[in-house]
């Protein structure tokens, strides 16, 4: 009965939430919207008991994706109106639609066929935390060292893209420029 | 008025048909990111459904790995989008055709 109260209450939340990031012309609407849409949707995650992952969610989403957006926000002009594309919006209905049936059919093909073995159940008496622990230093430990070693990269390329000297884009720049600039730059490195 | 695992496939898809419809309307590409952050987002509500409704822990294990791609695809992406607005001082798809595609 709550868990159904629940449920209904944060998807009709979660909807409100992500058609106003959606529709919205604003970007800090959009933003906003966003975060909490993302809290909202690990209420799902706490109601089917992955505790874990609703952490995760709060803590990764609205923590670090966010508050990177929100970091980002800062280098655009957000102040002004989001110019929208003119599209047909049959055409986007049409393929909206179609997009969403074919990801309900992948999602139901293994349910429905009823063939389907949990390989890694659930055991009982061990906490969430425990369980996911567990299975991702067991089983998925390569794919967990390979997530490592993406997030390592993306971490690098966030920080050569966006990193320091934000007034020079090191990506524009010959070589030559770059040497020079170092030179020059580190005297008053301090003052900058 | 028992919750079944439909009930979260339905809502998963209305998150990601909401998703696709920012993917095609939106022309900013930070709003572009946003639309992205939604589909990932509808499809780990469905993995962890399905995780939950089977007993199998192997949904909320691709959960976490879908929110690890999802951290370092906004790290890059950003980290590119800044360098474009620099470069050009708009971040709209449609003046990026410098390639002529």
């Amino acid at each position: 009965m709550f868990e159904a109260i629940a449920f209904y209450l944060f998807a009709a939340l979660t909807i409100t939430m992500f058609t106003i990031t959606v529709m919205t012309s604003q970007a800090l609407y959009a933003i906003t919207a966003m975060a909490a849409g993302m809290i909202f949707i690990s209420a799902f995650f706490f109601i089917l008991g992955a505790d874990f992952l609703g952490a995760i969610q709060i803590i990764v989403y609205t923590g670090a994706v966010m508050a990177l957006y929100a970091f980002g926000m800062m280098f655009f002009d957000t102040t002004r109106d989001v110019v929208e594309k003119r599209t047909n919006p049959q055409i986007v209905f049409v393929l909206g639609v179609l997009a969403a049936v074919m990801v309900v059919a992948i999602f139901v093909a293994p349910i429905v066929s009823n063939n389907i073995q949990a390989l890694y159940p659930i055991q009982e008496g061990v906490g969430n935390s425990q369980a996911v622990g567990m299975v991702l230093f067991t089983k998925y430990l390569v794919p967990f060292e390979l997530a490592a070693v993406m997030l390592l990269v993306a971490m690098i390329g966030g920080i050569v893209l966006a990193g320091k000297k934000m007034d020079k884009s090191l990506t524009l720049m010959k070589e030559e420029e770059i040497g020079l600039m170092d030179d020059t730059f580190e005297p008053k490195a301090g003052g900058h | 008025m028992e919750v079944t695992l439909n009930h979260y496939l339905v809502l998963s898809t209305i998150l990601f048909a909401i998703g696709l419809v920012g993917v095609m309307r939106r022309k900013n590409l930070l709003m572009l990111f946003f639309a992205t952050e939604i589909l990932l987002n509808a499809t780990n509500i469905a993995f962890a459904a399905i995780s939950h409704y089977i007993g199998d822990l192997s949904g909320q294990m691709f959960a976490f790995f879908i929110i690890a791609i999802a951290a370092s695809e906004v790290a890059i992406g950003l980290g590119l989008l800044i360098v474009w607005f620099k470069r050009t001082g708009k971040i709209d798809l449609d003046q990026m055709n410098s390639m002529r595609g």
